[in-house]
């Protein structure tokens, strides 16, 4: 037990007025401080702290407003220990024991003090509750984080810290800015610090002309809409002299963003077309060459989608470390899971419709709606939880380009999975005789090869390969047993409008509908774009019924 | 899961075979069972959110048998699948009232669906408690709405972000059909009201189920970059959700940034994914799991025991049926039948307690009385009540900030006894509807 915890418990009774008394106190403290920080920058802090143990007791059972004093009074005292209580309080660690003790928890069972750091006894803290934030609060931490964090010896902090400033620009935060330009050597720091200081300056509203002209400069040349939307906050409150200056920046940086604009609709659109590619990939096999009407492709995408979800949900349950790489995992276990049912699916079901595609349309059709109840049966109808591992998410700028990881790596996934079929079918023995099979049946077979195998051995790798696309789209959709039906009609769409029976067809279809939807969508809305997008493909098969990429020659006839 | 639905089924052939006994019997015996009929979803878009709800009338059914029934006589459930299919809601919930004689029905969650079962419930004269919050616009002598109205939820929503947000720029995104339609058009008049101008509303909708948020997304930031606080008010519904906040997340769009609050997401919804990246958004209900009541705390041990699952969540939706169910229970105990025209009679006035420390009292335009609370996300995917309405909000069913409704009023009481009374003509039946 330490010092400082049995300390608040002897005093248990008289802390609640001690508390209150401390609450009065730090308005003034804090503003005092802030300014004897600001005259003498380099000074150390006080070495009797103005109460940081005050200041965090005072944070038990505090509402909201309470709660925003204690971060300002935090923020204001500038200690090096301060800071680990505003990560604690914004990482949502920060607990308030019923022994009276204020804990932060790094690990299952690991607390220590939020005041003297000292590792405390998880048994001995009795009942816990974090302490809760809101937004409000969260702006605040960061701002204060920032403050302290600006002249950190690890220049990534300090980045963090001036990026953190930028984002929230705190005017009470400039005398610690300025006495951080003071000492910064690394150039790109000082101009991310400049920056911060210019997002300070316009927000504050009462700078003169000069200075605005000056802050517009290096915002204009940062280009982002971050800094867009500074200028244009500054305008209403700018003086009049600086307008002009504000108007250009603002310009500058619109052209800027327009230009990135175009190739940020690219990027959505091409990104769009991966996700129709991978789900349109598979049932290019079973529709496009083997001519199968199936309606329960959208189905084997699903269970493509739940097969990760298993393999999440034992990696969670039994190594925990190995999450990152559960995508990994997952890909060749949906490929088998969802071939095998595709060949059971041939086997037991369409093998007998060969030649009736009204029955098997209407056959599969039934078993879709038969898988989708059965799974709904077996995990509930409510979503279920698929992690993005952590090389998945987020983004990154590239120029004004802003790209998301987890659609970056779909669409590689995607090329690799059409690359792979490609090779698969022009360059393997199962792919000559798949395509002798579908080309002429009754020839392959009396040349030796087994069709029904082929038959099924094709089905299940479309049907596969529709399972790959499941484990793509956990990453970006729901898992839910309604995940496939979203994407049975854009499938179609793309097989069709690409040319039956072509894998090329496939991927420029997808690539040409998804840009077109991505250009569309923000100037008609994305339900007249898909509408638009509907009429254009109807329109195009009534001039070219078989697709861009149309078979030629006598497989044509089959 | 699959038990219960036996268990329904079974119900189900029940009320189908008992159905030709009790139809020639004027009177109902001592002793045979009052029957509740359970319209939701069981398969299909809405089988997501619908099926918990059918669970809960179970539970909450098995609950009051338990406690000794009602009248002295047992429920019994009859449950049917709509299965996401609106002209199938009208046919069963007719097949209810007519073959399998059911005393109340509880159900429906989209507008479309209480819309299509209306008529059937006005010829045949049935009741139908209609849990989910919805865009207003209507009452009905035989539906009671135990969901908030718009001015239960999404005005005290708006209210909250431009008064402790400070927000200026507004985006109404919504799926597109009848509930986030009404809902938008009612919030912008409501903002143009306040000041707002209308180059700082910007109005999106999407399809149902809505898979690729990219350029939304980007086009709801370039919104927010005028200098002028941003949030998002978002109606969409259902599954188009989870792609729309991971997209939110992967562009880096933080709640303190610009908040996004949602009127149509909630404790279920949020169990389907990772709530780390949404920490802070916002959520508009009358009621949240986290909420620290006693008997908070025992409806969801209980209804947890119920399920056999100790991860289940509880919700707004539920906690609205949690209400309505015990709302009939108290007026057919003060009728002392189950005959429709006494329950309309008697349950106006009733109160009985809600789950979150207040009281929910039928008014006389079948709405009830709620609190309203915001909710932030947390990582856990409960929320924090940030906000929460001193006193509780009457439930208004027709808004007063559309031109075609605020003089309209519903009373279901004597001597107006109708659902869209005007109040400067006087009339009966006048405009809107």
């Amino acid at each position: 037990m330490s010092g400082s915890a049995r300390f608040l418990r002897i005093c248990g009774f008289a802390r609640s007025l001690l508390v209150f008394a401390a609450f009065l106190l730090l308005f003034a403290f804090a503003f005092s401080l802030r300014t004897a920080q600001a005259q003498e920058p380099a000074e150390a802090p006080s070495p009797a702290p103005p109460g940081l143990a005050e200041i965090v007791a005072g944070m038990r059972d505090a509402g909201l407003p309470q709660l925003r004093a204690a971060v300002a009074a935090l923020s204001a005292s500038g200690e090096a220990e301060a800071l680990p209580v505003l990560q604690a309080l914004a990482a949502g660690t920060l607990n308030q024991s019923a022994s009276g003790a204020m804990a932060v928890r790094l690990g299952p069972d690991r607390f220590v003090d939020a005041v003297t750091g000292a590792p405390l006894e998880a048994a001995s803290l009795g009942a816990l509750k974090a302490l809760r934030i809101n937004n409000a609060l969260r702006r605040d931490i960061a701002a204060a984080i920032g403050g302290l964090t600006l002249r950190h010896e690890d220049p990534a902090v300090r980045r963090s810290a001036a990026a953190q400033i930028f984002a929230n620009p705190d005017p009470a935060n400039s005398p610690l800015l300025e006495a951080a330009l003071a000492e910064e050597q690394d150039p790109r720091l000082r101009l991310l610090m400049e920056q911060a200081r210019a997002a300070i300056l316009l927000r504050g509203g009462s700078a003169s002309a000069e200075e605005v002209a000056a802050a517009v400069e290096l915002l204009a040349a940062r280009g982002d809409r971050a800094s867009l939307g500074l200028l244009n906050g500054a305008l209403a409150s700018a003086p009049e002299a600086a307008r002009p200056a504000l108007q250009e920046g603002i310009e500058r940086i619109q052209r800027r963003l327009a230009y990135w604009g175009i190739g940020q609709n690219i990027w959505s659109g091409i990104s769009l077309g991966s996700v129709l590619l991978l789900a349109a990939i598979g049932l290019a096999i079973t529709f496009g060459v083997m001519g199968v009407i199936n309606m329960a492709h959208g189905e084997m995408v699903m269970i493509g989608a739940y097969t990760t979800f298993v393999v999440q949900d034992l990696i969670r349950a039994h190594s925990p470390g190995l999450f990152d790489y559960s995508l990994a995992i997952a890909v060749p276990a949906a490929f088998l899971v969802t071939g095998l049912v595709g060949v059971a699916v041939e086997r037991g079901i369409i093998r007998w419709l060969y030649g009736r595609p009204l029955e098997t349309l209407l056959a599969t059709w039934g078993l879709s709606l038969i898988i989708q109840q059965g799974v709904r049966s077996i995990f509930g109808a409510t979503n279920q939880n698929v992690g993005n591992p952590s090389w998945m998410s987020g983004a990154f700028e590239l120029g004004g380009l802003t790209i998301t990881w987890n659609r970056l790596w779909i669409l590689i996934f995607a090329l690799a999975v059409f690359a792979l079929l490609l090779m698969v079918l022009n360059k393997t023995f199962f792919g000559l005789q798949m395509r002798a099979v579908t080309q002429n049946r009754r020839m392959a077979s009396a040349m030796g090869v087994r069709t029904p195998w082929v038959d099924a051995l094709t089905f299940g790798l479309g049907s596969g390969v529709a399972g790959l696309a499941g484990v793509a789209l956990s990453q970006i959709d729901n898992v839910s047993p309604n995940l496939g039906q979203g994407y049975i009609i854009d499938s179609f769409m793309v097989v069709v409008f690409g040319g039956v029976g072509n894998l090329w067809g496939a991927l420029v279809g997808a690539m040409t509908l998804g840009i077109a939807n991505k250009f569309l969508e923000p100037y008609w809305g994305a339900v007249l774009a898909k509408i638009a997008i509907l009429v254009f493909i109807i329109l195009f098969i009534q001039y070219r019924p078989r697709g861009l990429f149309a078979l030629k020659g006598r497989a044509a006839e089959a | 899961m699959a038990n219960w639905m036996g268990w329904g089924r079974s119900a189900l052939l029940a009320g189908a075979l008992s159905a030709p006994l009790t139809a020639g019997v004027a009177f109902a015996q001592e002793g045979e069972p009052i029957k509740v009929g359970i319209l939701h979803s069981l398969s299909g878009t809405m089988a997501i959110s619908e099926t918990t709800l059918k669970d809960t009338m179970l539970f909450l059914i098995e609950k009051q048998n338990a406690a000794g029934g009602l009248l002295g006589r047992p429920l019994e459930p009859v449950t049917v699948d709509i299965a996401s299919d609106w002209p199938l809601a009208a046919e069963l919930a007719r097949r209810m009232l007519e073959v399998d004689k059911v005393d109340v029905v509880f159900g429906c969650w989209t507008s479309v669906c209480r819309k299509s079962a209306l008529p059937v419930f006005e010829e045949l004269n049935g009741l139908l408690f209609y849990p989910v919050q919805y865009e207003g616009e209507e009452s009905q002598r035989n539906v009671f709405y135990t969901g908030a109205s718009p001015n239960q939820q999404a005005i005290p929503a708006v209210d909250y972000l431009m008064n402790e947000e400070g927000v200026e720029r507004w985006v109404l995104a919504g799926t597109d059909y009848v509930y986030p339609q009404t809902t938008n058009l009612i919030l912008e008049q409501y903002l143009k009201d306040k000041g707002v101008a209308a180059e700082d509303i910007m109005i999106n909708y999407t399809p149902f189920g809505h898979s690729d948020w990219q350029t939304i997304v980007s086009d709801i930031v370039a919104f927010g970059s005028t200098g002028k606080k941003t949030a998002v008010v978002s109606t969409i519904n259902g599954d188009a959700n989870v792609p729309f906040y991971r997209e939110l997340a992967n562009q880096g769009v933080k709640a303190e940034d610009i908040p996004v609050v949602a009127f149509s997401v909630g404790e279920e919804e949020l169990s389907g994914f990772d709530a780390a990246p949404l920490v802070g958004h916002l959520a508009a209900w009358n009621y949240f799991m986290s909420v620290d009541t006693p008997e908070n705390a025992e409806f969801i041990a209980d209804w947890q025991a119920f399920i056999k699952n100790d991860k289940r969540v509880t919700n707004d939706p539920m906690e609205a049926h949690y209400i309505g169910f015990n709302l009939w229970v108290k007026a057919v105990e003060a009728a002392g039948t189950t005959d429709p025209d006494a329950v309309i009679e008697a349950i106006v006035g009733l109160e009985t307690p809600n789950l979150t420390g207040g009281v929910a009292k039928m008014l006389p335009n079948h709405h009830i009385t709620k609190p309203v609370l915001i909710g932030e996300i947390q990582e856990d995917g409960q929320f924090f009540v940030v906000s929460e309405t001193g006193d509780l909000v009457p439930g208004d069913a027709w808004s007063d900030f559309l031109p075609g409704s605020k003089d309209l009023e519903a009373d279901w009481t004597a001597p107006i006894n109708c659902g869209n009374y005007n109040t400067v003509t006087q009339t009966c039946g006048a405009a809107a509807q």
